[in-house]
């Protein structure tokens, strides 16, 4: 009554077995295109002086050296604060500000998820459309809430008011919308407080999650220059990235700048190689529905 | 009325569990069973450990991202120099926005020209190479993911050291050395002085960088998709892979469209510090001045903060509007 075809499949399959093989050139050849520049700023870091101006452009080093880096030190060794300071802020600040958001994000959308509470519902709705806002256009009303709280100049300053992270908090709320509520039932009738299901359940139920959230605001926070900036007054507390700004261009100074760049960017793909599978695992579950 | 019926149905359903436990059911009942208002009192009464939750993440969303929004909205309609207190003049920003401001026009033009751009090619670039990365062997998916995504992880600023050394506006430039070389121009092209060059050289190094959590939530979403769909549609006569992409993986992938369409709608609206970097601000002849830049320079260098949230709220509106459309026409609940 119902006849497949074989002929045809047997067809089919042999019509598809070169398309792999394109696939795989096209993407091989967008990728080195994509990743070029990128490879470019790693090896000019590690070039000599007298390799950097070479045309046509090399994209290895014959002699690598850690001069450029060493120029930096340098560069910042009759400034006020040395460089070391600058990257030990960033540090310190990238790994609280990580700390706090996992802290913030995790402990709100588990009872988004799990709870069904007077609001809750608007609430992930207001999440939802605030990923429409645009963060930079109300600076100046930010700035007199920030400086009215006394937060400036001070660490907070670069935590605080990033902490409600819409789209890390969206995409926890997601991750945990996939686990199936009986795992928490489960543990209400074994006698634990809504404290206990979110330390034991839901915190190690959404460890790719928060790795997800880690790896999109990472850049951002490494990066961060304009708080600095606009909120900072003692150098002391200022960030790798505001000095990085503040590095004048020029030829002379191409190969520092390299090095510089370098240690802005590296972090950033060190921790998305690290996380990636973690990250492909949450972003499955993305979708707004 | 309706509203009321509903409320009647819902309580009464709890009501009957506490006279199973309760033999006092009458005193309960006047509890919470009396309005709506009381019966959500109880609710939340109930759940004070999800508020308590929740709260720190609201408390922050509300005073930094809703607070200054709302205060931005309100500010539009008045003069204020940050200094003196705001004085309220009604629709004269606004006014001065559209009718006298030529600058904000050519801001507009330009952030409008950008986005058109920007913003399709890298959502249809992110969605095709997520579904040409979904069709090779497991073991390179990591390493091609990777070379794709990695430049948006690069700050602009931290690429602008390789970037103005290819743009180059003289013949060290490596564009302009290679073009040179081929015998296409005579003399070096200013990429980043030449009026006609700077937007399309921002474009260019914006789609570079453009393949973003958008584009990871299409190659984690091509994973969830079903495989068995493919074999019921092989049976079906679905062979080739257009065809699965159209009848199978578009339709399953329809969330993260949205999502990643969302993320791409506000990231193309609010393109402003990559064009500073690369060809400086003010740009010569304002080419690459966008409507974030001319923001910042209302509420950062000339304190008229009115007109700064004025443009503000029209660019929000501009990025709500369009983010709306997106979520009715992608999203089934609207």
């Amino acid at each position: 009554m119902f006849q497949v075809d074989v002929d045809y499949l047997k067809k089919a399959k042999k019509r598809r077995e070169y398309a792999p093989t394109v696939i795989t050139i096209v993407l091989a050849f967008a990728g080195v295109i994509s990743a070029l520049p990128i490879i470019y700023l790693f090896v000019t870091a590690f070039k000599p002086a007298e390799e950097l101006f070479l045309y046509p452009p090399r994209f290895y080093v014959a002699n690598p050296t850690l001069k450029n880096f060493s120029d930096l030190v340098s560069i910042t060794s009759n400034t006020m604060v040395p460089f070391t300071r600058y990257l030990f802020n960033t540090v310190i600040i990238t790994a609280l500000y990580m700390f706090a958001l996992i802290v913030v994000g995790t402990m709100a959308c588990y009872p988004l998820s799990k709870h069904k509470f007077p609001g809750g519902k608007g609430l992930f709705k207001l999440v939802t459309n605030a990923l429409l806002i645009i963060s930079g256009a109300a600076t100046i009303p930010a700035y007199i809430i920030i400086t009215g709280l006394h937060l400036d100049n001070t660490y907070l300053v670069y935590i605080i008011p990033g902490l409600a992270n819409c789209t890390c908090m969206f995409l926890l709320k997601q991750f945990l919308d996939q686990v199936p509520d009986t795992i928490f039932e489960a543990g209400k009738i074994d006698g634990a407080s809504e404290w206990q299901l979110y330390t034991k359940i839901a915190l190690p139920l959404l460890r790719n999650a928060q790795a997800t959230c880690v790896i999109l605001t990472f850049p951002g926070i490494w990066g961060d220059a304009s708080t600095s900036t606009t909120y900072i007054y003692n150098e002391q507390l200022r960030t790798f990235a505001f000095f990085m700004s503040t590095l004048q261009g020029g030829l002379a100074r191409t190969g520092a700048n390299a090095a510089a760049s370098l240690i802005m960017t590296l972090p950033s793909i060190i921790v998305f190689v690290v996380s990636q599978s973690s990250v492909m695992d949450t972003m499955a579950h993305s979708g707004i529905k | 009325m309706k509203k009321k019926q509903k409320l009647e149905n819902e309580p009464s359903v709890a009501n009957s569990e506490v006279v199973v436990q309760d033999n006092k059911p009458e005193k309960k009942k006047k509890d919470y069973t009396k309005s709506y208002f009381r019966y959500t009192l109880h609710e939340m009464g109930t759940h004070k450990m999800s508020y308590a939750l929740i709260a720190p993440f609201f408390i922050c969303f509300i005073t930094f991202t809703l607070l200054p929004l709302i205060a931005s909205a309100a500010l539009s309609f008045f003069y204020f120099d940050s200094l003196s207190w705001p004085q309220f003049i009604f629709w004269d920003n606004y006014i001065y926005l559209f009718v006298e401001d030529s600058l904000f026009l050519k801001a507009f033009s330009n952030t409008l020209y950008y986005a058109v751009i920007v913003g399709p090619v890298s959502y249809i670039a992110s969605y095709f190479f997520a579904w040409f990365i979904n069709q090779v062997p497991v073991k390179l998916k990591p390493i091609y993911t990777l070379a794709f995504y990695a430049p948006s992880l690069c700050s602009g600023i931290a690429m602008s050291v390789v970037w103005l050394v290819v743009f180059a506006n003289d013949s060290q430039g490596y564009i302009n050395s290679a073009l040179l070389n081929a015998g296409l121009i005579t003399e070096p092209v200013q990429f980043l002085q030449d009026v006609n060059w700077i937007m399309p050289v921002i474009i260019i190094v914006a789609l570079w960088s453009s393949l973003g959590a958008g584009f990871l939530s299409f190659v984690a979403g091509f994973t969830n998709v079903d495989k068995e769909l493919y074999d019921a549609a092989m049976v079906d006569g679905i062979t080739s892979r257009f065809q699965r992409l159209i009848y199978i993986d578009i339709p399953q992938t329809m969330p993260q469209l949205l999502f990643s369409a969302v993320l791409t709608i506000t990231g193309s609206f609010t393109v402003g510090g990559l064009s500073q970097t690369l060809v400086g601000h003010p740009s010569p002849e304002d080419a690459g001045l966008t409507i974030m830049l001319h923001l910042s320079d209302y509420a950062g260098q000339r304190f008229e903060v009115g007109y700064a949230s004025a443009i503000a709220v029209v660019l929000s509106a501009m990025v709500l509007g369009i983010g709306r459309l997106a979520f009715r026409l992608l999203s089934d609940k609207g």
